[in-house]
């Protein structure tokens, strides 16, 4: 595992995108200033309303620090809240061209109460706009809308379509129903008329139901491997309710849901599809041409399987052209560019995966 | 091999770590009960900052259920990814064999020893009635 | 590809579930009059994970002009048994007693359709074998019929399902584990539901094809709740058996989780090596579904490589599902060597009682009638 410096590749000299990094408030009230007085109160009387056992603090507790990167606390608050620092050891550092913003949490997609969801939604855009995006020209923000209000998400998705600020639309992949559901399909509209990608970010609130078939796991370990198994279902949903049928442009980017799982699922819904092709006679072509077309991959957490070839030959299956590099920032399981990949990767693969394929999907100037 | 006085032995206390930069690496240098190891401030696995992880006992178990700290081994937690070294050993835990921390040899000398050479001491003055912790890389 | 040679181990046969009335001679007096006072004898019990006809369900001439597909020992035979050369059949009768909330109920029925198996299928046809079918509610009357069950060499394996209450690993299901182990069973996850939630983390699908999908992220979710809870470490020499589970989704399971170990060890501290290795000794999967490219040897050649180890997969025909036409229940491109350790080292070494000879008349039904 010790692998000489000579194998491992280096994207030392590459301009890099960065397809995840979390941004982070000071404190909450930071985004007051972009929220109505009646919802400032709301948040402060009531707060947010999520379907947990545990107030502002999840369930499975993360691994050292809080699931952070210990060298990423600021002086003055949680990581990720200090654009200087990020700058320094992070954008600076790496050679981050651009990177797309991944704001999870307090934007509504997992809040119970809709109204409130929108305000929250609204203001989390302005927030990432202000704060971030404005400031530092490298960054990209995402639209966050509540995917649950879907009349509401098309509103504030028109009202921010036209700001090359903002990269993709974000919503949550642990929706309260399957994705491919008829009542998402105006945000697809939507995306598909706005020319942006949809991005699925690994989210840690539910939207119902349990992170697994059979209820919900004990550990850590269990919990995050969830999130492929989920992405798993999102995208056999998209897929079979015709989603990519019915918007033959729309892009969807899955964040931090791993990628190693795609081909297995790409195979077995071949399979089945074609045994049980009269009960979706709307899916007109074999589940993984879907995928070939509209689905991409960030590549945090890299897969590290004993011998790192094998990976190479799973992103041969995908395709060179569907990942793109992200590190997660500033999560303790970050992937540092010129160390995630353990085996030699060619000029050309690595500038896509590093850049290109970023730069197109995100229509990056 | 040069050999290069990085600290007073009073700097680092027991069950710490203090970094130092020896001919341009970033090393850590750990006093664990009295004794001294040094490894290189980077992580095999992503190229993290090693030395700046928790150092801890070790977290064992003897089956599912319980828990128990072996107090008699260190072990530094990479502040990245969680993995877990043998501070002796430089030895990953879940992959001794083929996973390990660079070492370098440490010893402690004595000051009357030092300043008559051959270490090499350019940015760190050396006192006759002082111990000092000596990296050799 | 056709079976090269005699003697496989086909380690996943679906005989047709005994109708209720089959089953009321099974049937205590109490549980007879219920079921025939409350009409419940007039329901098939079928899974919905399992709608007849669908396409999945049978294949179309593994369909009957009358009765159920496999329904009768004869085109068992003729259909699953003799085109494959196989020496022995693990029965495994998807009987949907296990989704009733009654759990005293639950039991009784799938206490008679063990019984209704050994004597109206092991009893009949010596290269037959079966699991041993009990539900999830109460752990302590699952024990007492495995325990019960158990004297009956013929059954190899306890059947659990892929989604239900809670995951498979936990400790509450312990006792069963121990019995299992105690009794050298087998613990067999098949495919299949009792939709105690969602199929999926996001809810409710709309067709049937996603949620058979779906059963392949819940095989792993069952297979790290058995990692992550310790498992394997309570009960060494406990053998887990994926059933209709497809195998191409393990690489990536193998990877995420020996990578995830080496951070989040401190919290599961038991797990006291790399997951892939533990996985590789304890548990195996199922042949069928194939879920790879059609005719496309290597790249299937290359997921085995993945998955990085020889032992791991059981022949089986999942009959009368249909997930093969004609003969060619092999996928093309297996070497020789790994073909014979599919059909047949690979099952007699996950089941140690297929290492037994078994007795007809030691089973269980002819006890309980001799007490009654």
């Amino acid at each position: 595992m010790n692998i000489p410096v000579r194998h491992a590749t280096a994207a030392a000299k590459l301009a890099i995108v960065d397809c995840d990094i979390h941004p982070a408030f000071r404190k909450p009230s930071d985004l007051y200033p972009f929220m109505a007085a009646r919802w400032r109160e709301h948040m402060t009387t009531y707060g947010e309303h999520l379907r947990q056992g545990l107030s502002g603090q999840l369930q499975w507790p993360r691994m050292m620090a809080a699931g952070l990167r210990v060298d990423t606390f600021p002086e003055d608050g949680p990581p990720g809240s200090d654009l200087e620092l990020m700058r320094r050891q992070h954008l600076d550092a790496n050679g981050v061209e651009y990177g797309m913003l991944m704001q999870l949490s307090k934007g509504g997609m997992e809040e119970r109460n809709l109204e409130f969801a929108a305000a929250l939604s609204h203001a989390i855009n302005e927030w990432q706009l202000e704060t971030f995006v404005k400031p530092e020209p490298r960054l990209r923000a995402g639209i966050v809308v509540p995917q649950e209000d879907a009349a509401f998400a098309v509103k504030e998705i028109e009202h921010r379509a036209a700001d090359r600020s903002f990269a993709q639309i974000i919503i949550s992949p642990r929706s309260s129903d399957p994705l491919g559901h008829r009542r998402y399909w105006p945000i697809f509209e939507a995306a598909e008329r706005c020319n942006l990608p949809i991005g699925l970010h690994v989210q840690g609130f539910s939207g119902g139901h349990a992170s697994t078939s059979s209820g919900w796991p004990t550990y850590y370990m269990e919990e995050h491997y969830a999130a492929t198994t989920g992405m798993q279902n999102t995208v056999t949903s998209l897929v079979f309710e015709g989603v990519f049928e019915r918007f033959p442009k729309l892009k969807v980017v899955l964040i931090e849901g791993g990628f190693a799982w795609a081909p297995a699922l790409c195979w077995r819904m071949d399979k089945h599809w074609e045994r049980m092709r009269s009960e979706t006679p709307h899916v007109t072509r074999p589940p993984s041409e879907y995928i070939r077309e509209h689905v991409w991959f960030t590549t945090q957490p890299i897969e590290e399987p004993e011998n790192p070839q094998h990976l190479a030959e799973v992103i041969e299956w995908i395709g060179w052209d569907r990942l793109m590099f992200s590190t997660d920032y500033p999560h303790w399981d970050f992937d540092h560019p010129q160390h995630t990949f353990k085996f030699a990767m060619t000029d050309a693969q690595k500038s896509k995966v590093f850049r290109d394929n970023a730069r197109a999907l995100y229509n990056l100037p | 091999m040069k050999r290069q006085v990085v600290a007073r032995a009073g700097d680092v206390p027991p069950g710490q770590c203090k970094l130092v930069t020896v001919a341009g690496r970033e090393i850590g240098v750990f006093n664990i009960g009295g004794q001294y190891f040094a490894l290189a401030n980077r992580c095999p696995h992503e190229g993290g900052p090693l030395c700046q992880g928790r150092i801890g006992p070790l977290v064992t178990s003897d089956g599912p259920g319980t828990y128990r700290l072996d107090r008699n081994r260190e072990f530094l937690r990479c502040p990245w990814h969680g993995w877990e070294f043998d501070i002796r050993t430089g030895q990953s835990w879940c992959d001794p064999k083929s996973t390990r921390a660079r070492q370098f040899q440490v010893t402690v000398e004595p000051g009357e020893k030092l300043v008559k050479g051959p270490y090499v001491a350019e940015t760190f003055p050396v006192s006759v009635e002082e111990e000092y912790v000596v990296v050799e890389v | 590809m056709k079976v090269p040679l005699k003697g496989a181990i086909d380690c996943d046969l679906h005989p047709a579930m005994p109708s209720a009335v089959a089953l009321l001679p099974y049937l205590d007096e109490y549980w007879r009059d219920q079921l025939v006072d409350r009409h419940i004898d007039r329901y098939p019990f079928t899974l919905t994970s399992y709608p007849p006809n669908s396409p999945l369900s049978a294949r179309p001439d593994w369909r009957q002009p009358t009765g159920a597909p496999a329904g009768d020992l004869d085109a068992i035979r003729r259909q699953a048994l003799e085109p494959f050369g196989s020496s022995i059949a693990i029965c495994n009768v998807l009987h949907g007693a296990v989704a009733l909330f009654n759990e005293d109920m639950a039991m009784a029925l799938c206490s008679a359709v063990n019984d209704w198996t050994a004597k109206e299928l092991l009893d009949r046809e010596p290269r037959l074998r079966a699991s041993i079918l009990v539900p999830l509610h109460n752990t302590e009357l699952a024990v007492a019929e495995i325990e019960r069950v158990a004297k009956d060499r013929r059954f190899v394996q306890i059947l659990l399902f892929a989604m239900n209450d809670m995951l498979l690993g936990r400790r509450v299901y312990w006792p069963i584990y121990a019995a299992a182990e105690k009794h050298g069973l087998a613990i067999g996850i098949h495919a299949g539901s009792t939709y105690r939630h969602a199929p999926m983390a996001s809810g409710w699908p709309a067709h049937r094809v996603e949620d058979y999908i779906a059963q392949s992220a819940a095989f792993e979710s069952q297979l790290l709740s058995f990692l992550a809870e310790g498992v394997f470490q309570k009960f060494t020499s406990l053998r887990l058996v994926l059933i209709e589970s497809g195998f191409t989704w393990l690489p990536n399971l193998l990877w995420r989780t020996s990578k995830g170990w080496r951070g989040m060890r401190p919290e599961t501290p038991w797990i006291d090596r790399s997951p892939a290795e533990i996985i590789r000794e304890h548990v195996r999967v199922t042949l069928q579904p194939v879920d790879a490219p059609k005719g496309d040897a290597k790249t299937l050649m290359q997921a085995l490589e993945h998955i990085g180890s020889d032992r791991m997969l059981l022949f089986s025909t999942d009959y009368p599902h249909w997930q093969f036409d004609g003969d060619d229940v092999l996928p093309d491109g297996l070497p020789a060597d790994l073909v014979k350790r599919i059909l047949i080292d690979n099952p007699k070494e996950t089941y140690p009682r297929l290492r037994e000879g078994a007795q007809i008349g030691d089973n269980a039904a002819t006890q309980k009638e001799a007490v009654r």
